[in-house]
Order: structure tokens, then sequence, then C-alpha cells
């Protein structure tokens, strides 16, 4: 019976890596990746084929629901929403949902995606204090008192000098006896890696762009955080101007007007500058934009930025262009034209919808820099 | 392979005990089922089960595999775990896992009796093999054998054909009496009388009064007219897999293939026409069994976690076991305390009615009575009551185009049940019937979807067509409505096209 289902189950793998069965690849499916820092709730997707079937268009059908909330209410914001067309049928549930710390969440990331695991640059040079209770010690606050150790030192001096007697053994500790906990510190040397966001806010953004920006923002975040200690995160967002913002804001603003993408190089390099001296940081700029920029001169400037300072300085400089009504795209061509597919630390991902996301993200880590 | 690789071991001897006492609790209950086979299992094995819809063997087919994928990670990852699983078969197989507490199996093993009485009573069952595992493995040798004979891929692509339309049958069928066959065309016209003949005495006149160009124009009138009406099929036919078993240019082996498909899916559509009725008693009897009988003091927290969370509902979703449950309990005490009826009905005094209590005591007797008649549509149609959409608080919910995100629409009490009765019929799929299998006189397929408010999902469509195409080996139509305007897709050698009608 087990060699049996293995069997289906090495071939489900197979088709879904499009070893076998091509024509079956285009109804794969990954679920849509909700995630949730907050309550740290996801949904994680699995990869499902589905056997097509004649059925009603998804979004048009609705269904019964139970519990408060008066008309209009949207049902609990984003929360276990009915799946692709099941509503209420119960008959498909590919979308898991489950509490998981973001720990967990990055290797079964890891795991989906195959991702390797990062190689840090060489210099460990920053020092982190680590406590730990390795030792005993004589003296202490006697809240770290030892009860086991300061026992047997009590039996032990008993015993000595003949006070213990077998037939009433009654220990009772004196202030030489007396054992205590003690701490050693650790001085490890960490990596530390630095994440700058940056995104285009021009009006050609919309909500659904963002979205997609969001959803992989978050999810390349947690996989860098399970790679390096002490991440931190930077946030640029640009439309013909760039300033940094608050996470927040970075991901709800909505700005309009042109594109000078080079603004928000800049303001990038002005951070690592003052900031992450590269020899002790690992850095990971990413930029997100729908590829329209304001002219071929900004482009041009962009291009020399990125060659003369970051590309020098970053692990990995990765380019997200999301595919938008407005956007030309344009920006997408030009730098795999002058970086072209070889150069190592550019990468670039086109995303095209939400089901490209993971795609993408596995275009960005998959390298293991 | 033999089932019996699956009794990795009897039950313990505390598990035979508690086994044999809650199946007495059952029977004096008055719980009439199959004997239950019960079988202690690993989770790799109850995951295999589970994706194998819960017999030890089938035939050879990746989606086995995708299921137990999703299975055994959803179970490595903690996020869900198969307590019980149990099969209609006579005996019934029930498989308990291993690792559950005794708490757990003693809920199990009242909610497997509950199925099982459910299955050996329930109408909707009563056409069902029960000899089912036989034949699974039956058709599982057969699939592998045509494998070994015409390649693995092959067999197995027409398999993924077949699926695509499998629910494309009739869960009726079964039940309807075969009609006496409509008499053709043909034989209705006398066989004496030329058509469109005018009787006369008087023979010298006949040439005139019937001349023998209009004779023969009629008769060719007459013949045309018969080689319309034999029309195949002769009404439109909902059991699209029969139609195209009997008149697809099938090969032996794909006509056998596509058989078995269609036996299964009919084996599995009681379970799925009776979801809600079928979880609610079985749920029904595994609460009074535990909290009647069975219970220790030590295990009442236990139980009431494990209960609690089989009957949680989520925002936009149902759950069957809530729901079943619950309108069963209702209808113990609705009709324990008469309150239906024509008297109670127009009763507009709420106080009186909410007091009302006849102490008919019939509540256990109704609900023997539901559980045999009934499958979810009648259920919720005739027991849903306005009281109950208030209490459980449903309602109804539809998607916003304008804020993209799924809204609370209505509780009026008549929406919800519409809808409720909507997503049941028919399992909530489209009404698809074959009309002509030779529509155009060109041996196309011809399908009708019957169109009631909700629009196909073109794109789906498509590759259902695609699939049928590959079965019918010729051109197939959907006829059906998109925005209100009637409209015909066809998929031809590979092409899709679509035009207004």
């Amino acid at each position: 019976m087990i060699y049996n289902i293995k069997r289906d189950h090495a071939r489900f793998r197979a088709i879904v890596k499009g070893k076998i069965k091509q024509d079956l690849k285009k109804y794969v499916t990954h679920g849509e990746m909700i995630g949730r820092k907050g309550k740290d709730m996801v949904t994680i997707p699995l990869p499902q084929i589905d056997i097509p079937h004649f059925r009603f268009g998804d979004k048009e059908q609705g269904g019964v629901g139970q519990g408060d909330g008066k008309s209009g209410d949207p049902l609990g914001n984003g929360e276990s929403q009915p799946g692709e067309g099941q509503a209420g049928n119960q008959s498909s549930n590919h979308m898991l949902e489950v509490e998981l710390t973001l720990q967990e969440l990055a290797e079964i990331l890891g795991q989906q995606l195959e991702l390797p695991k990062i190689e840090p640059r060489g210099h460990k040079t920053l020092k982190s204090k680590k406590e730990r209770y390795t030792g005993i010690a004589n003296q202490g606050p006697s809240s770290l008192r030892h009860f086991k150790r300061t026992f047997r030192e009590t039996l032990r001096r008993q015993i000595a000098t003949g006070i213990y007697n077998p037939d009433n053994p009654i220990i009772i500790p004196i202030r030489k006896d007396m054992r205590y906990r003690s701490w050693k510190t650790d001085v490890r040397h960490e990596n530390n890696a630095v994440i700058v966001y940056m995104m285009d806010v021009s009006g050609s953004m919309g909500d659904e762009q963002k979205e997609i920006v969001r959803t992989e923002a978050f999810w390349i975040d947690t996989w860098l955080r399970s790679q390096y200690k002490g991440i931190e995160t930077r946030y640029i967002i640009h439309d013909a101007t760039a300033r940094e913002v608050d996470q927040d804001t970075f991901f709800r603003t909505r700005e309009s007007g042109g594109t000078l993408i080079s603004s928000a190089y800049k303001l990038c390099e002005k951070i690592i500058e003052t900031d992450y001296p590269p020899s002790d940081w690992n850095i990971y700029p990413f930029h997100f934009s729908d590829g329209d920029n304001w002219s071929g001169e900004d482009t041009r400037l962009c291009l020399e930025i990125l060659e003369k300072t970051l590309l020098p300085v970053c692990n990995v400089f990765c380019y997200g262009q999301v595919e938008s009504r407005y956007g030309s795209g344009q920006f997408y061509k030009d730098l795999k034209e002058h970086f072209g597919n070889q150069h190592d630390s550019v990468i670039f991902s086109k995303i095209e919808n939400k089901e490209g996301i993971l795609q993408s993200i596995k275009d960005f880590l998959g390298k293991g820099k | 392979m033999s089932s019996s690789d699956f009794i990795s071991s009897d039950l313990t001897p505390e598990l035979t005990k508690v086994r044999d006492q809650i199946r007495k609790y059952a029977q004096d209950f008055g719980l009439d089922f199959f004997e239950v086979i019960f079988e202690m299992v690993d989770h790799e094995q109850i995951n295999s089960l589970a994706a194998l819809g819960g017999f030890p063997v089938r035939y050879p087919h990746w989606r086995f595999g995708m299921d137990y994928d999703q299975l055994s990670k959803g179970y490595e990852w903690g996020l869900q775990k198969i307590y019980e699983m149990v099969i209609n078969t006579n005996p019934s197989y029930a498989y308990l896992m291993k690792s559950n507490n005794i708490v757990d199996q003693k809920l199990v093993i009242g909610h497997v009796y509950g199925h099982v009485d459910f299955f050996k009573n329930n109408y909707w069952f009563s056409k069902t093999n029960r000899k089912m595992l036989d034949n699974m493995a039956n058709h599982a040798v057969k699939i592998r054998n045509y494998m070994d004979r015409y390649g693995q891929d092959k067999v197995e692509g027409f398999i993924d054909h077949c699926l695509a339309v499998e629910n494309l049958i009739d869960p009726f069928l079964p039940f309807s009496i075969q009609k006496r066959k409509e008499p053709q065309g043909e034989d209705e016209a006398p066989k004496n009388m030329e058509p469109g003949r005018i009787k006369s005495d008087r023979q010298y006149m006949d040439h005139y009064i019937n001349p023998p160009e209009f004779l023969d124009e009629q008769k060719k009138k007459m013949e045309l007219q018969a080689r319309k009406n034999k029309k195949n099929p002769s009404e439109p036919k909902k059991d699209v897999l029969a139609f195209m078993l009997e008149n697809a240019p099938l090969e032996q082996w794909e006509q056998d293939v596509l058989s078995m498909i269609r036996d299964e899916a009919y084996y599995f559509a009681p379970q799925a026409q009776t979801k809600i009725m079928n979880e609610g008693w079985a749920s029904y009897w595994h609460s009074r069994i535990m909290t009647e009988k069975a219970l220790k003091d030590s295990e009442v927290i236990d139980f009431c976690d494990h209960h609690a969370g089989t009957m949680a509902m989520q925002p936009g979703r149902i759950n069957p076991y809530k729901v079943g449950i619950e309108l069963f309990r209702d209808i113990e005490e609705r009709w324990n305390r008469g309150k239906f009826g024509k008297e109670y009905e127009e009763c507009d005094d709420m106080v009186i009615k909410a007091k009302w209590d006849r102490k008919l005591g019939l509540g256990r007797q109704k609900i023997f009575e539901v559980r045999r008649v009934c499958n979810d549509v009648t259920f919720i149609d005739e027991y849903l009551t306005e009281e109950f959409v208030e209490r459980f608080k449903l309602y109804t919910y539809a998607f916003n185009r304008r804020t993209n995100q799924y809204e609370i629409a209505e509780r009026d009490f008549k929406k919800v049940k519409e809808k409720l009765l909507f997503q049941l019929t028919n399992m909530g799929q489209p009404f698809i019937y074959v009309t002509d299998g030779n529509f155009q006189n060109k041996g196309e397929m011809l399908l009708s979807h019957r169109h009631q408010g909700l629009d196909l999902d073109v794109k789906w469509t498509r590759e259902t067509m695609r699939a049928l195409a590959e079965i019918w080996k010729r051109p197939v139509n959907v006829e059906t409505e998109v925005d209100g305007q009637k409209k015909i897709f066809t998929h031809q050698n590979g092409e899709f096209s679509e035009k207004f009608l």
C-alpha cells in the first residue's frame, strides 16, 4: 500500500517539476501566499494540479457563512477567505492555514522553493554578546541558587565532619555550602545584513502592484531573517524624488507624478554610505517598479550609480518589475541589455501577477548570495 | 498486495473493550449498522488511505499522489490530522489513528457507528455497491494491465480526460424507473395508409382527389421528419459519461477505463449528496454516546476540546458537522414539543411559539425518519427554519468587485436558504446535459448548460471541452449563456471558438 502511494507521489512530483507530461504543467497552480506578521498567520501554498471541470466563474458564486457582522462587512479581513470556487462545497482544501513562527515559515519556504542557504560574505566583524549560564560560583544572588549543588555540598561536608546520620538524614546547609549559577559571556562574530527596499510609487503603480510588492517583500524578509541575525530593513519610496519612510508608509503611500529612479538609487547610496560600511554588512538592495522611467538620461544615470557605487558594495542587487497596465517595462530591458544575464550580482525578475511571486522569490534568492 | 496488509495490528485489548462497549451503547440507542472492522494505522498509512479515498488499492494515478503530498505535508507541519476514516462497504472498514489518545478513539468509534448506520439506512446509499473494496481492486488490476500494454502515459492521459468529466453523471439515475421506450415516429403512422391520402369511395375519382405527385411529396416529407425524429439522445441526458460510452468511437480499453471511472463516480456520488446529513448524524451520535454513556470524568476536557474543534465554524464557510448536528438536534426538539404543522406555523404570538410544548415526544422517531429519506437538499429545504438561521447567525456573502473582497450580503432567511440550496443542488456544479450526438449532422456532440443565473467559467469550460473532445474524438459544442446572451462554444481539432446564437 505504501509502495503504491509512493509511486503516485513520485509521479505527481515529476509532473509538477515539469519532467513528464508537459501538457499538465499548465494546470499547476500555487496557492496564493498571504502573510501576516502580526498574528503569525500565513497561508502556505502547495503545488496542485487542477483537473478541469465545468464550473461557475470564481467570484460570481458567493456562499453562506456564519457569524457576527452586518451587511457589507468584509469577511474577516483576509482571514480564511473562501478558496477558489470551493465556497461551501468543501470539495478541495489546498489552502492550508496554520499558525507558524516565522522561522518555521522560512524553513518551509526554503524547502518548497529549494532555496540554497546563503553564503555570507567573508567578514565576521560584528560582535554580539550572549550570556549563558555555564558555571557554578560560591557567591551570587539567591534567585540563582543551585539547589542540587548546594544540597550535595552540604551532604559532603556533613559526611566529612561526621555529622551526617543515615537514620536521621537531616541536611542543613550553612553559608559556605551555598552554590549559585554563574554565567559566562560568549562573544560571537555575526554576519549582519541590511535590506534596502525601494519602491516606485508613481501614478502607474496601483493597489494590485503594491500588494504584490508587499507580499514579496514579506517573504524575502522572512527568508533573509532566517539566514542572518539582527537584520535591518530600510524603506525608500520614490516618484520623481526619493525619501526614506517607515514600513507602514512604504506599503500604503500612493503618490503620483513622474518617475526618476536615480533619485532612489542616490538615496540608497547615501544610506549605505552613512550607516552600513560594506566591510561589516551584507547589503541587499531590492527595487520594485513598473519599469517606467522618466527619461533615457535618467536610466543612464541609474546604470552608472549601480555600476560605480552600489554593485561593488552589495551582495546582490535585485530588481523586480511588476507588470502594470501603464508601465512600459523599459527599465527591465535597459538593465538586461546593460548587464546581460551573466552579471553575478544583479538579478532581475518580472512579476506578472500574484502567481508570479513565488517564481520571482526563487529568482532572487535562488543563487544563495 | 491484499487488503490484509492493512491489518498492521488488531485492536489492543483496551480498545477492543472500548469498542464493544460503544457498539452496545450505539445499538441501545437504536442505531442499526453493518459490522465494522476497525484497523489501527499510523499517520503514514492513514494519509495514503485518505488520498486513495479510503480504499487500500486503487489504480495508479498522480492525483492520489497529489492528495498524499498535501495530507502528509499538512500532517508534518502540524496543520491537520485525520482522526478517522470509514468506507461504505459491508462489512464497513474504519481506520483508527494509532497515536490518538483513548478519548479520541472513543469519540471516533462512536462517530464511525453513526456513519455506518447512515450508510446502511439512508435511501440515497441504497443503490451503492457494498462490495466496492473488491471492485476498486479489480479496477486497479485492469488499469495496470492496460498500462503495461499501452503505456502508462497514454492510459493515464486518457484517465485525466475522463476525470475532467467524471462529474457529468446523473446521481438520480439509479433511482429512476426505466421509462417505456418512446415509440419512434415511423411506427406512429398507420401502415396501411399512404400519408396525405384523402379517403374517398369514388375510386374513379382517385387520381384527381389524390394526385400521385402530391402523395409522393408527402411521403418524402414524412421520411425526412422521421429521420429528424431519430435524434440521439431522444431527450437531454445528464449522464454524459453513459452517452459517450454508448456512442463515442472508443477502443475497447478506453471504453473499459471510462466505464470504471463512471462506476466509481456513481459510488462516491451519495457521499457528496449527503455531506451535511452524514457528518451531522455521526456527530449527533458520538456526542450523545460520549456525554450520556461513555465519558469518564477525567476525559471531559479532552472530549470537549476535540468536539469543539470539529464543530468550529470559520467565516465564509459552512461546517457540515456543525450545521448537520444542530439541525438534527433542532428537528428532535421541534418534534418532541410538537413545534410543527399548520397550527404552529400559523401562530403569530412569538411568546406562545417559544414556549410551545405539546409533549409529543416524537423527536427520536422523526430524526430516524429524516436520516432514512433525506439528502442534503431535501434536509435543508424541509427543516431549515427561520429561527435556526437567526440562532446560528447564518448569512450569505458575495464578492464585491469594488472593494475586491468577500462581504456579508444578507441575513434574510429566504436568501440564506436559497443560496444554501443552490450550493447543494447538483453539488454546486452547473447542470450540463448532452442534447445531440450528431450535431449539424456532422457527428459532433452538443452539450447544453441549463443556465440558472451563473455563467460558466470560460477558461475551465475550454479545458473541459478539450478533454471531452479527446474522448468523443470529434468536435464538441457547448450551448450556454454569457452575460444574458446565448452563446455556443466549439472545440474543434484543438481550436476553441465561440459565437453568439
